[in-house]
């Protein structure tokens, strides 16, 4: 939604507080003789307001407590190293630093995060040329009514449940991919650095390659329709121009509205990145749900932070002395880290070149 | 034929010897907006694709018993606990979310001004962005094993509460920047209160942005797992209307943990699921344009 009418507003509120100037003017005014309700009107939705940060708060801080004991006995080292060991947890538990743990405890979030970036990697790599082909057919070519479809099918594709795109992913889009797709792939490709990855055994189409393209159709519709919004936001006037020059429709495309909104497709495609981090059940179905190693390959098992999560805090409370549990949560921490950076950088980018604020999470 | 392969920004090459655009431009039109509308298909394919394919394991085997019957723990039964769970948890975060999140856009919109106004948004932004499973955890953590509340409808309302507020603050504040300020000024020189002024001009006029905002916080509610799994757990009984110590069934655990159970009722139960799922999306994104068709038309004559 554009919000071309962003400045009203604030010129509206100081009109209506013409005194309110001091650091505390954004105080509700208690002391002004006005209508009790309207104060109380103001501090009611001020709270509503301050929830969602005090509960951003809160979450930081609770996940940071719980993680604490997990990140002084996993040490730095955790971030590169690939380890899942559990320990001992029937045996007698010991203390590094004050913390108990079980013997033999081993675990690091390289594979983790390899698998993360990786699977979003790919998504990110089919989802934004496509998205942005549609989002120009849409805007530049297509009928009004059959943008509207288009627009509908962005809808239905952002509201169907992650799980059940898990579930097409596991009994019907991985087997054919691992049929009829990756083995032609991997039978083509050199054994060359790089390349190789493409190499190799194609398993049962759970792996990192149906992740990342499962992934691909899930932000395709945030993708594509922020930047359909963007590119609706392009003046006519200078698409005009470059017409009456000879450009011909395409070329007005390329030379004058995509440069237009590159910064905001570049923030639309991170932001997509961000939703694809973070995503959870239909990755956990569809990874293979490999702990503590590498992918061997492009269509290997793999696992991300998220799905390993949901799928390890069952089996994380067989641990008595709730290190497994705490180690999920400095798991939790460093996916909750990783995915604010990323929005954080999607937001700046494209608040520099729009007023179009992005959508929130999923938003079409 | 063409003088040369130009680009548009070469002045010589631009049109051949007929005084068309040159054959190179001509292609290159050709090809890109027949890349753009490849895209548009391969966008739409797994969209018929995941549809056709969950229509097609559920359809054969359809029993309208589903709908009626609960969940049997030894296999086979419906999903009327399930179905009734998820419409409890839409019901709930209308009401939490929707009041916090309307307020909260209030705030946004009409009072919050220049750095505060700005942090609290930045704060309801980057906590949309935080992923659902972190979401979930936390709850876990703080709310089912902190506070003793145990599986229940109060931890889940809480963690989709935090997960849809930002959105319907989102929209509301989106919707209320619209309306006109002389509306605001108006009823200000008529002496009519701020709440009175809320809910009968500004609140009214940004009906279709407000009702988006809510729409999309059911769809999330309707869909999302991961904050549900550690919080409001799973039981095959209808829910109870207790607020902690009793957990809920929604549709979309049937689908996570039933479709790779050994017995095949309860496979089918999975694919029900997301076929009730599928279904009740659509009917959602439906009635959404119709809402928004319809208060669009009520604020105009108004």
């Amino acid at each position: 939604m554009a919000l071309t009418t962003r400045q009203a507003p604030a010129a509206q509120a100081s009109i209506r507080q013409p005194k309110g100037r001091g650091p505390l003017a954004w105080l509700p005014a208690i002391s002004r003789k006005s209508a009790s309700n309207r104060s109380l009107l103001r501090y009611v939705a001020g709270l509503a307001a301050l929830l969602p940060a005090l509960a951003l708060a809160g979450i930081i801080v609770i996940l940071a407590n719980k993680a604490w004991p997990a990140v002084r006995v996993n040490g730095v080292s955790f971030l590169w190293r690939s380890a899942w060991a559990p320990g001992n947890t029937y045996g007698n538990p010991v203390k590094t630093d004050g913390v108990l743990h079980p013997v033999g405890v081993a675990y690091g979030a390289l594979p983790l995060i390899v698998g993360t970036l990786a699977s979003s990697g790919i998504a990110v790599v089919f989802a934004v040329p496509l998205s942005i082909g549609a989002a120009l057919a849409v805007v530049e070519k297509l009928p009004r009514r059959a943008s509207y479809v288009v627009g509908m099918f962005l809808e239905l594709l952002a509201g169907i449940p992650s799980v059940v795109f898990g579930l097409w992913g596991i009994l019907t889009f991985g087997p054919v991919l691992s049929r009829d797709v990756y083995p032609a792939v991997a039978s083509i490709m050199p054994k060359v650095p790089i390349l190789r990855f493409f190499r190799g055994d194609t398993g049962y189409g759970e792996g990192l390659m149906t992740a990342g393209l499962v992934l691909a159709v899930m932000i395709v519709p945030i993708v594509a329709a922020t930047t359909r919004d963007l590119l609706r936001q392009v003046p006519a006037l200078q698409k005009e121009g470059a017409a009456a020059l000879g450009m011909n429709e395409w070329e007005v495309v390329r030379k004058v509205s995509i440069p237009w909104v590159r910064a905001g497709i570049i923030g639309a495609s991170v932001l997509g990145l961000a939703r694809a981090l973070g995503e959870t059940m239909a990755i956990a179905m569809v990874s293979g749900s490999l702990l503590g190693t590498m992918p061997a390959n492009l269509y290997g098992k793999m696992g991300t932070i998220a799905s390993t999560i949901v799928q390890q805090l069952d089996g994380a409370f067989s641990d008595g002395t709730g290190f497994a549990v705490k180690t999920l949560a400095e798991f939790a921490l460093l996916l909750a880290v990783i995915t604010l950076l990323t929005n954080i950088a999607a937001r700046f980018l494209v608040r520099k070149v729009s007023t179009t604020a992005l959508p929130v999470g999923r938003g079409v | 034929m063409s003088l040369g392969g130009g680009s548009a920004g070469g002045t010589e090459a631009a049109l051949d010897l007929y005084g068309r655009p040159s054959l190179s431009r001509r292609v290159g039109s050709l090809l890109g907006w027949g890349a753009c509308l490849l895209a548009v298909c391969l966008i739409g394919a797994p969209l018929v694709w995941v549809i056709y394919g969950v229509v097609a394991r559920a359809a054969p085997h359809w029993h309208w018993s589903v709908i009626t019957e609960t969940t049997s723990s030894t296999g086979g039964g419906g999903l009327a606990n399930e179905i009734v769970g998820t419409l409890l948890l839409m019901a709930g975060v209308i009401v939490v979310a929707g009041t916090i999140g309307i307020l909260s856009g209030v705030y946004l919109a009409e009072y919050a001004k220049g750095h505060v106004g700005s942090l609290l948004r930045a704060g309801s932004e980057v906590l949309a962005g935080i992923p659902s499973i972190v979401l979930g955890y936390v709850g876990y953590i703080a709310l089912v094993i902190g506070l003793r509340w145990q599986f229940s409808l109060a931890a889940a309302l809480i963690a989709l509460s935090l997960l849809t507020v930002p959105y319907i603050a989102k929209s509301t504040e989106a919707a209320l920047r619209q309306v006109p300020t002389a509306y605001r000024e108006g009823a200000d020189a008529l002496g009519m209160s701020e709440l009175l002024t809320l809910r009968r001009i500004t609140l009214k006029t940004a009906l279709p942005g407000v009702t988006t905002g809510l729409l999309v916080a059911i769809a999330i509610s309707l869909g999302e797992t991961a904050p549900l799994l550690y919080t409001a757990g799973f039981t095959d009984n209808m829910p109870s209307l207790s607020l902690t110590h009793s957990p809920v069934g929604y549709l979309t655990y049937a689908v996570w943990t039933f479709y790779n159970q050994p017995s095949t009722s309860f496979q089918n139960l999975s694919y029900d699921a997301a076929l009730i799922l599928v279904v009740l999306v659509f009917v959602l994104i439906v009635a959404s344009r119709l809402i928004v068709a319809l208060t669009q038309k009520h604020t105009e004559k108004n």
